[in-house]
């Protein structure tokens, strides 16, 4: 006698997965409407999420570089230039190895139509006259080595220097807008006297002191303000926090109106799909092949629109400038020049969108059919 | 051999609107021998047939299948039992709108897997043996009656089962094809299957091929017992 053939798992599946791709082929309008849908949900979730953190870690690469401890001067509550004798001053506080003044500033650029930072670095490697800068400054200004760079000075005289060269870095964020110049060009261009400083940069070795010295300065120079490098993270985390928390509650409105569309479109069968799987169960299927095939149909057109939509949205955030979100997520900052995030792509956060997306779908399609699947095959028959 | 013992079939048990459809009905079905349950709408033969297929699971009485009594089966074995003893033709047909004729006739076999290629070739030789080999590729809502009746057939026969179980199966049809279908059961039954199929309608149960009918009532036998 013939044995009966006894099937892998593997093979009932490839036959239930060929039958899964045939009914979505079969009801092709419904399922690329609800796809198309789901894709562009998930495209604008992933969107903010990954252009959020992208920002989070250009911002965080930013302040690896930072000093320990800023000290700046305030006058009536804003930001004043700081007397150069307090370098000296601050040097001598105990935990603090070396206190440096520091020139740097914002140049609104009008032809550009972008905000410039202005920096004297610890070494300028060039001459005076000469600048070097960043990628961006290069883009928008169609500046290359040796093109005449002019700046409007801050008595109205026009002053000409010349691009030495521009500096590439891993982060755009970091060096876009950047122009570094020489001391003397500084004070020039500015109008900054020499015996002030923008603010004092102090290196604290001991991380644990940081706190102390902040107090002692406080204690000693009643009108510094010192600022952690600790502090500027938790300032930048808490904007972009607020900033992408904004944005992700007008995509909860659209997620949840999605999710109610989903719901209906995934939950109700149609009279057309209860009928097939009473034909199914009729013919021999088992309830749990039926649920396969179903929980197959809501994997497929899930996974399919989450891909595409994780996919659509890394090209936005990465490869163009995000234009749909950089107005809002971006702030005061696109003043900048144009500058690309670093693609990143954080399992974490690829895990969540697929956790947030494609389980609560594929559920709400076994769901409905688990309730068509249980009922007696016979049913068919008295149909 | 199937044997049904005492066997009642009741809906809504319990509810004011309760319905006995098969009453203690003891019944032997022959294996390669045509039966016929035959009785006016109401009866109780599709419910009869639906015991006989494993479809349904009486409220009380037993069913042996062979030598296996299959009415204390959990539903995945009797589901296993169900598909590979029986073949089932459907009033009205019931193939899946969409799917051509091939993948119709290819559909029960699918949770039973094996290789796609012979599969293929197993359905299509059914459609050529039923006439409807050249329609293979049609949809099966393109199909005329007799065409989808056909491929209905095919259907039921391409996991080889024992038992082809048919409800009212020409309800569908005219006098010749109704004749037509007649001769397929003739040709399943010369090949030692065996066919059970309810009907009234009198080309089904005068056929000089039916071995035996058996009447039914308001539930239950009224003659043609056991």
């Amino acid at each position: 006698m013939k044995r009966p053939h006894i099937p892998t798992w593997l093979e009932r599946q490839r036959y239930l997965l060929d039958f899964t791709l045939s009914s979505l082929g079969r009801r092709k309008g419904k399922n690329l409407a609800l796809a198309s849908l789901y894709t562009l949900v998930v495209f604008g979730l992933s969107s903010v999420l990954m252009y959020t953190q992208a920002l989070r870690g250009e911002a965080l690469r930013v302040l690896e570089g930072a000093p320990d401890l800023v000290v700046q001067r305030m006058v009536a509550g804003r930001h004043d230039l700081i007397p150069a004798d307090r370098v000296e001053r601050l040097s001598r506080i105990r935990g603090v190895q070396e206190a440096r003044g520091r020139l740097w500033g914002y140049y609104f650029d009008a032809s550009a139509k972008a905000n410039l930072t202005f920096l004297v670095p610890e070494k300028f490697w060039g001459k005076p006259g000469e600048v070097v800068i960043g990628e961006g400054v290069s883009r928008t200004r169609l500046a290359a080595p040796g093109d005449p760079f002019p700046v409007l000075a801050s008595d109205g005289t026009v002053v000409v220097l010349k691009v030495r060269e521009t500096i590439p870095s891993v982060s755009e964020l970091v060096s876009t807008d950047l122009v570094l110049l020489s001391e003397p060009d500084f004070r020039r261009l500015f109008g900054v006297p020499q015996e002030l400083f923008t603010d004092i940069a102090l290196t604290v070795p001991n991380e644990k002191e940081v706190p102390t010295v902040a107090n002692k300065i406080r204690a000693q120079i009643p009108d510094s303000r010192p600022i952690t490098r600790a502090e500027i993270a938790r300032t930048y985390e808490a904007i972009l926090d607020w900033r992408s928390g904004l944005v992700v509650l007008v995509l909860a409105a659209a997620l949840l109106s999605f999710g109610i569309v989903a719901w209906d479109k995934a939950s109700g069968l149609s009279a057309d799909e209860r009928r097939e799987i009473g034909i199914l169960k009729a013919i021999g299927w088992d309830t749990s092949e039926v649920l396969a095939v179903k929980a197959w149909e809501g994997a497929v057109i899930s996974l399919s629109a989450f891909l595409v939509g994780l996919l659509l949205a890394y090209v936005h955030v990465f490869v163009t400038p995000a234009p749909l979100l950089a107005p809002v997520l971006k702030g005061w900052s696109t003043l900048y020049p144009s500058f690309r995030l670093t693609p990143t792509l954080d399992p974490f956060l690829v895990s969540t969108l697929f956790l947030l997306t494609v389980v609560p779908y594929t559920v709400a399609t076994v769901v409905p059919a688990w309730r068509a699947a249980t009922t007696d095959p016979d049913a068919v028959m008295r149909s | 051999m199937i044997r049904l013992q005492d066997v009642r079939r009741v809906f809504h048990q319990g509810r004011p609107d309760e319905l006995v459809a098969v009453d203690g009905v003891n019944l032997r079905i022959e294996d390669a021998k045509v039966t016929v349950l035959r009785g006016p709408s109401g009866s109780g033969k599709t419910s009869l047939l639906a015991l006989v297929g494993c479809m349904a699971r009486p409220s009380s009485g037993r069913i042996h299948v062979g030598e296996r009594e299959v009415t204390s089966l959990p539903e995945h074995f009797l589901t296993e039992v169900r598909r590979r003893t029986f073949g089932f033709v459907f009033q009205q047909f019931h193939l899946v709108r969409g799917l051509t004729a091939l993948e119709n006739v290819m559909l029960p076999a699918y949770p039973l897997g094996g290789s796609r290629k012979e599969l293929v070739l197993r359905a299509q030789a059914l459609l050529d043996r039923f006439g409807v080999g050249g329609r293979s590729r049609a949809r099966a809502d393109w199909l005329s009656g007799g065409e989808a009746q056909r491929v209905a057939i095919a259907r039921a026969l391409v996991n080889d089962p024992q038992v082809i179980v048919a409800d009212e199966p020409t309800a569908h049809l005219d006098s010749k094809l109704s004749a037509g279908f007649m001769d397929l059961v003739a040709a399943l039954r010369s090949e030692g299957r065996t066919v059970v199929i309810a009907s009234h309608d009198p080309i089904v149960h005068e056929s000089a091929i039916v071995d035996r009918v058996v009447a039914m009532r308001d539930g239950r036998i009224v003659s043609g017992t056991p």
